[in-house]
């Protein structure tokens, strides 16, 4: 139904979204590797009584489904002036599960504490509505909710976008008109200035969904590559290859103004050396139509280490690599944050220049050699390391979980990794230090992405300046 | 032979029509303003002004264009019912959804811009709404129908067009051009009051007036 005034919720430009009040509520999607999901409601509220608390879980109906990357059905895009509906809520949350393809449509607005099922898109209509299963990412764009999915129902390629009608949620079917070369996925994104999408690799079901394949990483055959859309046109329009000894090309995150024309990627290893890499695609300076280049801005070197404290996987590398799995980048777009999964640190970067990134802090928890303890529990060693990241509009908090991806969990960390969140406080001049009052011990249960009530960093695309 | 609306009256109203499809950021001023942002300068928002208001006065002149060839087998008593029926359900599909054509992006030329303007005035029932005022003009209403007059009939819908769209356009220029120079897009998030509903409302209501008039 249609409101009278704009969400106060949207804003046109990503400077005015850091003007946006703090957030009080942070949603969280749980993977419960024993059981069924859940989904989770903590008070980030610093003044409330409940500070740091879940206030609410609700347990999904079936089991196994392995929530990933969720995202709002209306959001800052609406404001975009070709497709304009500034009249929508931001009121629904789609939650894939990235193992069962199954989609949770959840509705935050009676009660923001405690988010309330509204629909269930079971796998069968996805794949006969898109061919696509797997379903890993979501992001409101102006004309409809997007989605990508890792690949086809038989565990194999290709994988691609869809998309859903944002108020009944119907799915559209599968987006692309022209897919040229792309058969892996893992993220998208875009830049809505330049009506350019951008879309990552990491491997197919069949390659991902029983750990790590060691044959086929040493081969090269997992994702090395980016892919440059026509936003509008949808036709595949250029590979950013990386080099097949970067793999796992994994989490997008363009700049926010749309005036520019440029972005971070985080490659998860190199099979040289073992050390993660974050990279920059931008809009090549030469060239008639503009083309797009990428190039390496940060190398993050593998540990050295004991055999004896690595996983029989890495045992043979005598290091431990440090795995970049997620980053995010503030609204300002001068802040970048780099989750070091396996050395189990969180770094933040000054991106203010993008191609001269400086390291401008360092937090250490959990870590597969190191198990930082938090300073909440100095006692308690902690596994499991900084995963997906999040930060607030204003750019002042940046909260982050440990779990990756139930498989791939118990590779890296076989005890088992114990789930929980912390939480970053980042002062008027940019440093950063762990908030150490804000520490969520999750037990079993695995924590995974994190959005923010109103919206965050990775939650809103804007097409003003 | 019902009495006519006022020739000035239906002039004035179809410049207001015009200046009230203009207002609305979802019929081109804000477009132009984020054209403009995106590259930065004015020229981008002047650029994008022309093709918005011949996009707009398509639409316009289609509507004309099929309620005229409409008349030519259809009499004007008859051919306000289908208008009417119309008009109303635009105006009520607008209150439950919103819907909007899915095509656009900000990389867009001027052919792009027109084809936009055309269509999502096409989509929001501009030129629908002009008709009820086009076919009580007195030349349509004293002599509809008689091939003697059509190049009156032509030549009125030419005007209609015409005024409707350089209002349109006035206002578009406008605006576009205080919000980019002047007030920013902030104004956005306090002031962008659902215009679409009262949209709604004046196609229901044209759609009802158009039944009243005879």
């Amino acid at each position: 139904m249609t409101t009278f005034m704009p969400d106060t919720t949207f804003y046109p430009s990503p400077a005015m979204a850091t003007k946006a009040p703090p957030e009080a509520l942070a949603y969280v999607a749980i993977l419960n590797p024993d059981g069924r999901d859940a989904f989770a409601t903590v008070d980030v509220s610093t003044s409330s009584k409940t500070y740091g608390q879940t206030v609410s879980q609700f347990e999904l109906p079936n089991s196994g489904d392995e929530l990933h990357h969720f995202g709002w059905n209306a959001c800052s895009s609406c404001l975009c002036p070709w497709a304009p509906h500034p009249h929508m809520e931001r009121r629904y949350l789609i939650v894939p599960g990235l193992r069962s393809s199954r989609i949770h449509i959840f509705d935050v607005k009676e009660d923001p504490r405690k988010p309330r099922l509204v629909k269930v898109i079971e796998p069968a209509e996805v794949a006969a509505r898109t061919g696509y299963s797997r379903p890993h990412t979501t992001h409101c764009g102006p004309d409809g909710v997007y989605m990508n999915a890792l690949g086809a129902p038989d565990g194999n390629g290709p994988g691609g976008i869809f998309v859903l009608d944002p108020e009944t949620f119907e799915i559209q079917g599968a987006w692309e008109k022209e897919r040229g070369p792309q058969h892996l996925a893992y993220d998208f994104w875009w830049h809505l200035g330049f009506d350019t999408m951008i879309t990552s690799e990491w491997g197919t079901p069949n390659m991902v969904e029983n750990g790590v394949n060691p044959e086929l990483l040493l081969a090269g055959k997992y994702g090395h590559a980016l892919h440059v859309w026509d936003l509008q046109r949808r036709r595949h329009q250029q590979v950013l290859d990386l080099g097949a000894e970067y793999q796992m090309v994994l989490e997008l995150r363009p700049a926010h103004d749309p005036k520019k024309a440029y972005g971070f990627v985080g490659v998860v290893t190199s099979l040289k050396d073992l050390s993660s890499s974050v990279w920059v695609w931008h809009r090549a300076e030469t060239g008639a139509n503009g083309g797009w280049a990428v190039t390496k801005v940060i190398d993050i070197p593998a540990e050295p280490a004991n055999p004896e404290d690595l996983p029989p996987l890495l045992q043979g590398f005598k290091a431990v690599p440090p795995l970049v799995s997620d980053i995010n980048l503030s609204l300002d777009d001068k802040k970048l944050y780099v989750s070091c999964w396996g050395t189990g640190e969180m770094r933040q970067y000054d991106v203010s220049d993008p191609f001269k990134p400086k390291l401008t802090g360092s937090v250490h928890v959990g870590g597969i050699v190191r198990r930082a303890s938090h300073p909440s529990q100095p006692r308690t060693a902690l596994n499991g390391g900084p995963q997906m990241v999040e930060i607030s509009r204003d750019g002042r908090r940046v909260y982050f979980t440990n779990s990756l991806y139930a498989s791939w969990d118990a590779q890296f960390y076989p005890d088992g990794i114990k789930g929980w969140m912390a939480k970053l406080d980042v002062d008027a001049d940019g440093r950063c230090q762990l908030d150490q009052t804000f520490f969520l011990d999750f037990g079993d249960l695995r924590p995974h992405q994190v959005h923010l009530e109103g919206g965050d960093a990775s939650s809103d695309s804007y097409c003003f300046s | 032979m019902a009495p006519v609306p006022d020739a000035a009256n239906a002039w004035v109203a179809l410049a207001l029509l015009g200046a009230f499809h203009g207002i609305n950021p979802g019929m081109g001023w804000l477009f132009a303003v984020a054209l403009g942002m995106q590259e930065n300068r004015a020229a981008a928002v002047w650029r994008a002004l022309l093709p918005l208001g011949v996009g707009h006065a398509c639409a316009i002149a289609l509507a004309i264009t099929l309620a005229f060839a409409a008349g030519a087998v259809i009499p004007a008593s008859t051919l306000k019912w289908p208008i009417a029926a119309f008009l109303v359900f635009l105006g009520i599909r607008r209150l439950l959804r919103h819907r909007h054509p899915r095509w656009g992006g900000m990389r867009i030329g001027p052919a792009g811009l027109t084809v936009w303007s055309f269509l999502v005035a096409t989509a929001h029932g501009a030129g629908l709404m002009v008709l009820p005022i086009w076919l009580h003009m007195p030349a349509q209403a004293d002599v509809h129908g008689s091939h003697m007059y059509v190049e009156a009939d032509v030549s009125s819908g030419l005007s209609v067009t015409l005024v409707h769209g350089a209002s349109y356009l006035l206002v578009t220029t406008v605006i576009a051009w205080i919000v980019f120079a002047k007030v920013g897009v902030g104004l956005l998030r306090r002031s962008w009051i659902n215009l679409d509903v009262i949209w709604a409302g004046a196609l229901i209501v044209t759609g009802g007036v158009t039944l009243l008039l005879r």
